[in-house]
């Protein structure tokens, strides 16, 4: 009997030292989070006025804004969503649904699971490569966009794939059993019924492709800007233009990036003001996706 | 071995004596009376030298049989013995996953189409032929949406479209439970309803032939019953194979049964004559319990 409680005592002191640490573990992590954000709060939050958000950068630290970086941020993710969304939908039902399973399927699937991993960068010299040199799309909004979307790209196949996946085969069945071709199979069944698991993918994604720096730099990004892309309405007809594609382009991390890099003290607060905006639509974009995970959720349990 | 008596038709687990299982003797009674008519029906579907591989493994072994027109056939059999396989080959839904082959034929009549035929397209059939399944699978959308969906792919819409789903819900003895609530989400509904939502979404779209895989496996004795109910009405408008695991279920609702072993068919015997003096050994084993 004494044996057993010597064996016990022993265990429940390894759960209690084991439980100390992983306590210690996640802490480290929380508070180095907490104390960044913190920080940044304190040091960025005096500078975030309506003029911060609506002046052009400037060389006077106090005049400086991030007009043309959020704008620029805005429609960079304009393109990326634009264009990553539909051509990774697309790819992702494709192979989930259409392609057969064989070897060069399994081939494209690790691939892509692959390239999801490839350093930014490189997607960066690429771009630089096939879209400013070879297509002369010129270091524009539009090759930023693009250069995002190949980024993000494979995140939002695999999501895609992830999403189908979590729906039941005898839905299908179902569906096919009625008469359904595959396309409506996935128009009216398997598209509504996984859009919560990819549009939280999606957005996740674009979360990810708003932070770059990197990529965007490579293709050559400004980083001081004192103009604003032509305005995507007109008031004469057509009414819409697509001359803002074309215009050189500054982003959020960009500017962040200069200004930190400037001696200046005042600069490293204009930083942490634009930090905390990009930071404030990351957790915004965040928070869509769980609600829309959740809303999905209710209605759909299988 | 005198086993196969306790099983005859209409038997029943002696404790599930309540009741909502007194319903089930009316069954068989009006069920003996067809029989012995059916001896005579037309032949809907003739199955001959039916074989099917699943890649390399032959899951059906030159079939021959004959499913009578409005009559309901039970298929019964252990675990992985084809049933399910025989059942899913007139549908076509084998075709959906790779490394599948038929040979042989399925005749259906008065039209004569080679359901298995390479002419046919599979579209083809299971538009003509309906299939409700062993978990109840309602789409994840409004009770309306699940019956109307058969019908809207073939573009039937507004006033028609709202009868037809009344009829077809009518049909699966489902409307008076479900009429004030058609806008809520399938899944609102129990178990039971939601599989007789599969079955009028089966049915709205008017079908030849209804088969069902045992569609009763995950639903309890009171669901069951209601489903056997409808099984026996249904026969009227059209045929009806069931594959089911449950003897006493195909003793009830059936008028032929059949029995298969190891992808091969071994007994087909009006079900009286199944279940209580079966021509084979192997299947008088199979109904008193001795394996399976």
């Amino acid at each position: 009997m004494s044996d057993f409680k010597g064996i016990i005592a022993k265990r429940k002191r390894q759960d209690f030292i084991f439980n100390i640490v992983g306590i210690v573990c996640t802490l480290i992590g929380i508070l180095t989070l907490g104390a960044l954000l913190v920080d940044l709060f304190l040091d960025g939050f005096p500078r975030l006025t309506l003029g911060f958000l609506t002046h052009f950068p400037s060389r006077f630290a106090e005049q400086a804004g991030i007009l043309s970086s959020w704008v620029g941020t805005l429609l960079i993710m304009v393109v990326t969503a634009a264009t990553a969304v539909p051509l990774g939908v697309a790819a992702g039902v494709y192979l989930e649904e259409y392609a057969r399973k064989n070897w060069l399927t399994n081939l494209i699937e690790i691939n892509i699971a692959n390239l999801a991993g490839v350093p930014s960068i490189v997607y960066g010299l690429m771009a630089l490569g096939l879209l400013v040199y070879q297509f002369r799309l010129g270091q524009s909004i539009l090759t930023g966009g693009l250069t995002l979307a190949f980024l993000i790209l494979p995140i939002v196949i695999v999501a895609t794939r992830e999403a189908l996946r979590t729906i039941p085969q005898g839905i299908r069945e179902a569906a096919y059993a009625l008469g359904s071709t595959k396309w409506q199979v996935v128009r009216h069944h398997l598209l509504p019924y996984s859009i919560g698991g990819t549009m939280t993918g999606i957005i996740i994604a674009l979360s990810r492709a708003i932070g770059e720096t990197a990529p965007l730099i490579t293709i050559g990004a400004l980083t001081f800007i004192a103009f604003l892309p032509p305005p995507p309405i007109k008031s004469q007809p057509p009414f819409i233009s697509f001359e803002w594609l074309w215009s050189p382009f500054s982003v959020l991390p960009i500017q962040m990036f200069n200004w930190v890099s400037r001696p200046d003290q005042a600069f490293i607060v204009n930083a942490a003001g634009a930090g905390l905006i990009l930071i404030f639509i990351t957790l915004s974009l965040n928070a869509v996706a769980i609600v829309i995970r959740y809303r999905v959720r209710k209605r759909i349990k299988w | 071995m005198n086993g196969t008596l306790e099983l005859s038709v209409g038997a029943r687990p002696k404790m599930t004596m309540t009741n909502e299982v007194s319903r089930l003797q009316v069954s068989p009674k009006v069920r003996d009376s067809d029989v012995r008519d059916g001896q005579t029906s037309d032949v809907k579907a003739e199955v001959s030298e039916l074989n099917f591989y699943y890649g390399k493994l032959q899951a059906l072994k030159n079939i021959n049989m004959g499913f009578g027109a409005n009559r309901v056939t039970a298929i019964i059999g252990p675990s992985g013995c084809g049933k399910s396989t025989l059942l899913r080959c007139f549908n076509r839904i084998h075709d959906l996953y790779p490394d599948t082959r038929y040979e042989g034929k399925i005749i259906l009549q008065p039209s004569g189409t080679n359901v298995i035929g390479p002419e046919t397209d599979p579209l083809e059939m299971r538009l003509r032929v309906s299939m409700v399944f062993q978990k109840p699978n309602a789409f994840p959308k409004s009770v309306f949406e699940n019956a109307a969906f058969g019908l809207r792919l073939r573009g039937v819409s507004g006033k028609e479209l709202e009868q037809q789903v009344e009829q077809s819900l009518r049909s699966a003895a489902l409307w008076d439970e479900v009429k004030d609530r058609l806008r809520q989400s399938a899944y609102t509904l129990s178990g039971g309803q939601q599989q007789r939502l599969c079955i009028a979404r089966a049915l709205a779209t008017d079908p030849e032939m209804l088969l069902f895989d045992e569609p009763t496996s995950a639903l309890d004795p009171i669901a069951t019953g209601k489903i056997e109910d409808l099984i026996f009405e249904l026969k009227r408008k059209l045929t009806v194979i069931i594959v089911t695991h449950n003897m006493q279920q195909a003793a009830r609702v059936s008028d032929t049964t059949a029995f298969m072993y190891l992808g091969e068919l071994i007994e087909v015997s009006p079900t009286k004559k199944m279940f209580e003096n079966p021509d084979k050994k192997l299947t008088e084993k199979y109904i008193t319990g001795h394996f399976g």
